[in-house]
């Protein structure tokens, strides 16, 4: 076997295992012997003052060891991890339904379920928030407004021969990965704690840890192997679970394991930010954009969490692949009595994306035109109208490309012809289709954020112990990363073993999030590992009296000129020779500079691209819809794994469709979310994947700038490709009598028949 | 066996184990007992699959055997007794190698975070089992109990494709042979101080046990039951399970009935119902999925009478009947008789629900079921509807049409059956029919729907049914381009 490991489509690294039951997540761990169950006592109320917390019923339930509130916190009462507003247990108010207000500790899971249950908390009702529209209206905010403008919106907006205005709805979305919350934390000699947490970010889980319990970083290890996938719901709410873990492992000495159940976990963790929109556009009657004035309003919940940079992600992303020469922008983070909600794949992204696609579309149904037509009318420019309205330079318009190449692929003109037959000869069913394309920025927009680290252990059996600050949440991040080490040092993929994501191996670990994991990572992993290969080759070429040049790692072999070694038999000699075989890698994304006071500069190192044709069949009786076929054209640069790559383009469309059709997120007049279960809260399924589903990689675009191997960032992009769906949608709902469908997100068969029937009953 | 004890397969061995609260779920003694951490519980209510195992029993012929996925979150583990359990750390060959369906899923890349992939890799050698080459239309099916929430299922369906090309070691004669060792003579009892579980084993034992412990609760599938435990941590005290019984397992045809036994498995009852009344077919593939199916009861889904339960639209308008018995007594009572309230129904203290009496088709009659949700499988209707039409020429000479999700019961919609019955068959009928069906319903908002659209989605499914009787329109988007 002489490939590169690198472009190749293995296995992830863990199939074997996730397929014969043998992988372990947080709660398959061998338990201690001593270990205590947790659960959490929630709040009822969305609102209120706590008069009392009565938990005598539930230290005397059966099984009860001891129960934690805000009290028995010996340090800061906060898992904020930007704004210090979020409370582990309340203290002297509850904000939403389902918020911690203590834990208990029992000698089973069973036990500790049944006791929380048993809790009197007495509390004097306020008045509660729930919509972001009451909340502008309020003035509720977890965070000040935000406003962006370039160029001159306003003298653009008067000047403009057309103009629209409307309001638009996007929903929220929960993570619904497979594997709940969970944490298990065992206190170690001399103070140590030791925290198995399911969390995309160890680094914080270890320094919230640190603060909430008076302990210094050193003292918290912090270690998560794999995660039953996460989606950004384990990026900051991970911190919640493993702290209470914490907190109780310390009080009461012994090992604790919160492990939620899942109603407890959509109730009390937040989600996807649902967004009010409002917009004001002027266009031409080509359609080419002149002026918009957007107004964002986004469901924050009680604390401010990661919606600031949610929101911020938001306003950088509502020109999608478009030129806005005038432009503002108005975000309001708005507080409101619900959960606080959080990261998820597209990080404000898809609502931005959401918010100029649906513009796109109407400013096209106004003027009578293929939305395609308005859309490359107002793609970005190669060498003019190239430059964003935070003023980073698009250095190509890519989404032409992938358009040329996708409605030849989908025969999109054809099939578009023959939709409109069938919708003329119809009464009931319609058809529609729709293409969209996808540009988003990779990097974190907090610049400091773009760091990683990483470490490489080389045994004397020519083996390798490759270890990250990159979490394993499903994505294939391990598998590449390991492809990148196994390459730089000439071995094959089986002599990499990766570890799990450790605080005390790699410190100061970004989240693995903004789908930067494999690009930094990858790169930190390859330094360390290049810098064992250039003391290997230099001891080489030394020993044997040639050029460094004349060295090459291949296969499990070293070429030393004409001769052939075996790679361990070198590495037992640079052992001997008294070589280190361990390194340290450590990267920082380059070019990157952004300020945030002026939303300017360059937050993003590279945009990724995409584009999707999907076309639906809609009962205009029921609202039940399919999706009939979907065409994908992706942009990973050159692949590290496009086996890998194909997955988190797939996964990430059908997950982007289920946002914008099925998964509606329902809270009543109290603000208690009645869809807190998979019963109630319809994530899509195997028969909701189109019959007829074509997805492919670019094959032939490089990145160009220079990024590992080349490749591009994937975990997130193909997430709004979805939006192809749901304007395949609207495209069916459209009628002459009805141009422009007022269709809420999500398109539940409700929400559909309400587009198509204004007033019902009358 | 010592008393509490019992007995079953587990992945080839046979066990026998102390049942000291029988409540405790399949998955929690997987997990917590025997540490088999493979099977994972991701919602503990039978809707996700994460927790899905294998089920081998001896079939209805008595001479084979047959594979069917349960969910393990929500069995109680001593319905097990008698039975064999496959989970997913069961199926890779003696020399370790992975079974064909696993390595499928390795090949075609169909695990990511691979939380859901245990209880895929058991619906999968389900299918396996018993349909080798499946259609894709079969996979969607089979797999509709299954969540995955990173693949979006393409490289699962692959897999599901590609599985057959390997055979594997299965001999179903040794199975068989196991399970009649292993089967038990005598009716189990399992002594638990405040929460006894029996399993009789026919229906005198079980109306005397039921005559003693009034208060009893009665399991059959559990998929209902199942999460009073996981979800409400109710203390269910006595426990008779009538999935022993083998009176209330049977499905007979008589001369005028179809004839179903309170604990026939939705699995087994579906295609006899279909025989009789195809026109059911899309809204049972659309019922539950098939691990629940595979557990739950026709009789379960009556008895427990939820206002959204999706048989008994259905079953109303074909004038099914429910014998009841207390004792040794039985008496017959028309099921639109039998909900006077939510969760309020007719059966007496010490009374049961014994079996179902269906009418057989009749000719020349049409019966139709629709049902309208957010997803269209494993759902639970936000509004269902069923219908039986007897025209004669272009006048109604019968009409019936009953409804879930619209009230506190499932509920014939009277004033509309009577603006139907008499009338011409048109849409003049139907517009007429559409206004009685805004009288005949007050429903309320919740999670699934509004109370206005659950009324604009029945007056609009009747609207189609009317379509679909004049050949307007030829499928449902559930059926479309499948």
């Amino acid at each position: 076997m002489d490939a590169r490991a690198v472009g190749r489509p293995l296995p992830h690294d863990s199939a074997h295992l996730h397929v014969s039951g043998q992988a372990a997540y947080t709660d398959d761990l061998p338990e201690p012997r001593d270990l205590l169950h947790l659960a959490v006592g929630m709040s009822t109320i969305a609102h209120g003052r706590i008069r009392d917390v009565d938990l005598s019923a539930v230290l005397a339930a059966e099984g009860v060891v001891d129960v934690c509130t805000s009290v028995d916190i010996p340090g800061e009462n906060n898992y904020g991890c930007i704004v210090k507003d979020d409370p582990v247990f309340a203290g002297d108010v509850v904000q939403y339904v389902g918020q911690p207000v203590f834990a208990v500790a029992a000698m089973s899971v069973d036990a500790a379920r049944k006791a929380a249950r048993k809790a009197d908390i007495a509390c004097d009702e306020l008045e509660a928030i729930f919509d972001p529209l009451t909340a502008v209206e309020k003035g509720s905010f977890v965070l000040p407004s935000e406003t962006l403008v370039r160029g001159e919106p306003d003298t653009a907006l008067e000047q403009s021969p057309y103009r629209k205005q409307d309001r638009l709805y996007v929903g929220g979305q929960d993570h619904f990965y497979l594997e709940g919350h969970v944490a298990m934390a065992l206190p170690q000699e001399d103070g140590g704690m030791l925290v198995y947490s399911s969390t995309q970010h160890p680094d914080e889980v270890q320094a919230i840890i640190a603060h909430a319990t008076c302990r210094d970083a050193k003292d918290i290890v912090v270690i998560c192997r794999r995660i039953g996938g996460a989606f950004g719901g384990k990026e900051s709410q991970a911190s919640l679970i493993a702290t209470i873990a914490a907190i109780a492992a310390d009080k009461t000495g012994r090992p604790c394991k919160l492990r939620l159940d899942r109603d407890d976990d959509m109730v009390m963790t937040g989600k996807r930010h649902d967004f009010v929109i409002d917009y004001d556009v002027g266009f031409d009657d080509t359609g080419r954009i002149l002026g918009i004035d957007f107004e964002f309003a986004a469901r924050c919940g009680m604390s401010a969490d990661l919606s600031g940079p949610i929101s911020d992600r938001a306003m950088f992303h509502c020109d999608n692949a478009y030129f806005l020469e005038n432009v503002r922008i108005l975000s309001h983070r708005c507080k409101t009595n619900t959960v606080s909600n959080t990261a998820f794949r597209g990080f404000g992204g898809p609502q931005g994306m959401f918010a100029i696609e649906h513009v796109i579309e109407d400013i096209a149904r106004t003027l009578g035109k293929d939305p395609l037509e308005v859309r490359r009318r107002n793609f970005y420019g190669e060498d003019e109208r190239n430059v964003t309205h935070y003023h980073q330079v698009v250095a190509e318009n890519y989404a032409e490309t992938l358009f040329d190449r996708l409605l030849e692929s989908s025969d999109y003109a054809k099939r578009r012809a023959e939709i409109r037959e069938f919708n003329a000869s119809n009464r009931v069913l319609r058809r529609g289709i729709a293409i969209t394309p996808v540009k988003f920025g990779i990097s974190f927009t907090n610049t400091m954020l773009n760091q990683a680290g990483a470490l490489v252990h080389l045994y004397k059996d020519g083996t390798v112990m490759l270890n990250h600050g990159g979490t394993e949440m499903g994505q294939g991040l391990y598998i590449k990363v390991a492809q990148i080490v196994a390459d730089e040092l000439g071995v094959t993929i089986d002599k990499v073993r990766t570890t799990a994501a450790d605080t005390s191996k790699v410190p100061n670990a970004s989240a693995t999030a903004a789908s930067s994991g494999s690009d930094m990572n990858g790169k930190a992993a390859q330094k360390a590992a290049a810098k064992i290969r250039k003391r290997l080759t230099a001891f080489a070429a030394h020993k044997y009296g040639i050029s460094e040049a004349e060295v090459d790692f291949r296969s499990n072999k070293v070429y030393i000129a004409e001769r052939i070694v075996d790679f361990p038999e070198l590495v037992c000699e640079a052992w001997a020779a008294r070589l280190s075989l361990s390194a340290a890698g450590y990267y920082r994304t380059p070019k990157i500079n952004y300020d945030r006071s002026t939303f300017s500069g360059r937050p993003f190192f590279y945009y990724a691209w995409g584009a999707a044709v999907t076309e639906v069949i809609v009962d205009t009786l029921t609202g039940e819809h399919r999706i009939l076929r979907v065409d994908i054209l992706h942009d990973c640069g050159d692949s590290l794994n496009p086996a890998i790559d194909l997955g988190q383009v797939e996964g990430g469309y059908v997950q982007g469709v289920g946002w914008l059709t099925t998964e509606e997120l329902w809270w009543n007049d109290r603000g208690e979310l009645g869809t807190h279960a998979p019963s109630t809260y319809k994530i899509p399924t195997c028969s909701d994947l189109a019959p007829d589903f074509r997805v492919e990689l670019t094959r032939d675009h490089a990145n160009t700038e220079k990024t590992i191997y080349r490749s591009k960032a994937v975990g997130e992009p193909p997430f709004m490709l979805a939006l192809s769906a749901f304007h395949a949608l609207r495209d069916a709902l459209a009628t002459e009598d009805r141009p422009l469908p007022d269709l809420r997100a999500p398109a539940t068969p409700e929400s559909i028949l309400r587009a198509l029937q204004e007033d019902p009953n009358e | 066996m010592t008393a509490g004890t019992i007995r079953f397969v587990l992945n080839g061995e046979v066990i026998e184990t102390i049942v000291t609260d029988p409540t405790r779920t399949v998955l929690q003694f997987l997990r917590e007992d025997l540490r088999l951490t493979g099977t994972k519980e991701g919602c503990a209510e039978g809707d996700c699959g994460a927790c899905t195992v294998v089920v081998v029993e001896v079939d209805s012929s008595g001479d084979g055997v047959e594979a069917r996925t349960i969910n393990s979150c929500i069995q109680f583990l001593p319905t097990l007794d008698g039975k064999e359990l496959i989970t997913v750390e069961g199926l890779r060959g003696e020399d370790g190698a992975l079974h064909p369906v696993q390595q499928a899923l390795v090949d075609e890349h169909g695990s990511q975070c691979g939380f859901c992939t245990p209880g895929f890799v058991m619906s999968l050698y389900e299918l396996y089992r018993n349909n080798p080459k499946p259609t894709r239309r079969e996979i969607d099916d089979a797999l509709s109990g299954n969540l995955c929430r990173c693949t979006g299922y393409r490289p699962i369906v692959a897999a599901a494709q590609k599985m057959a090309g390997e055979g594997d070691n299965w001999d179903a004669a040794a199975h068989s042979k196991t399970l009649r060792e292993i089967a038990r003579d005598e009716n189990l009892g399992i002594d638990c101080g405040d929460s006894d579980f029996y399993a009789p084993k026919d229906i005198v034992t079980f109306a005397k046990l039921y005559g003693k412990y009034p208060d009893a609760t009665i399991l059959a599938g559990g998929t209902d039951i199942g999460l009073w435990v996981t979800k409400q941590h109710r203390d269910l005290g006595t426990i008779i399970y009538s999935g022993k019984v083998a009176e209330m397992l049977d499905v007979e045809v008589t001369g005028t009935h179809l004839e179903i036994g309170a604990a026939v498995t939705l699995t087994n009852a579906i295609p006899a119902l279909l025989e009789q009344y195809p026109g059911l077919t899309e809204m049972f593939q659309r019922y539950a999925s098939p691990p629940i199916r595979n557990a739950g009861t026709l009789g379960g889904n009556i008895a427990n009478g939820s206002p959204i339960g999706d048989s008994m639209p259905a079953l109303m308008v074909v004038g099914a009947s429910l014998v009841l018995q207390r004792g040794f007594s039985e008496r017959e009572l028309s099921l639109d008789k039998f909900y006077h309230d939510y969760q309020v129904n007719d059966l007496q203290p010490g009374e049961f629900l014994a079996r179902i009496r269906v009418p057989l088709a009749e000719d020349g009659v049409i019966v139709s079921s629709q049902k309208w949700s957010k997803r269209f499988d494993q759902d639970i209707s936000a509004v269902c509807t069923a219908y039986r039409l007897r025209l004669d020429g272009d006048k109604v000479a019968n009409f019936r049409m009953a409804c879930g999700g619209l009230a506190a019961t499932v509920q014939r919609a009277e004033r509309c059956e009577a603006a139907v019955t008499g009338a011409t068959w048109n849409e003049a009928t139907i517009e007429a029919a559409c206004k009685a069906l805004a009288e005949d319903f007050t429903p309320i908002t919740d999670m699934r729907a509004s109370a206005d659209f659950r009324l604009v989605a029945v007056q609009n499914l009747l609207r189609r049914f009317w379509l679909e009787t004049q050949g307007e329109v030829e499928t449902t988007v559930y059926n479309y381009g499948r």
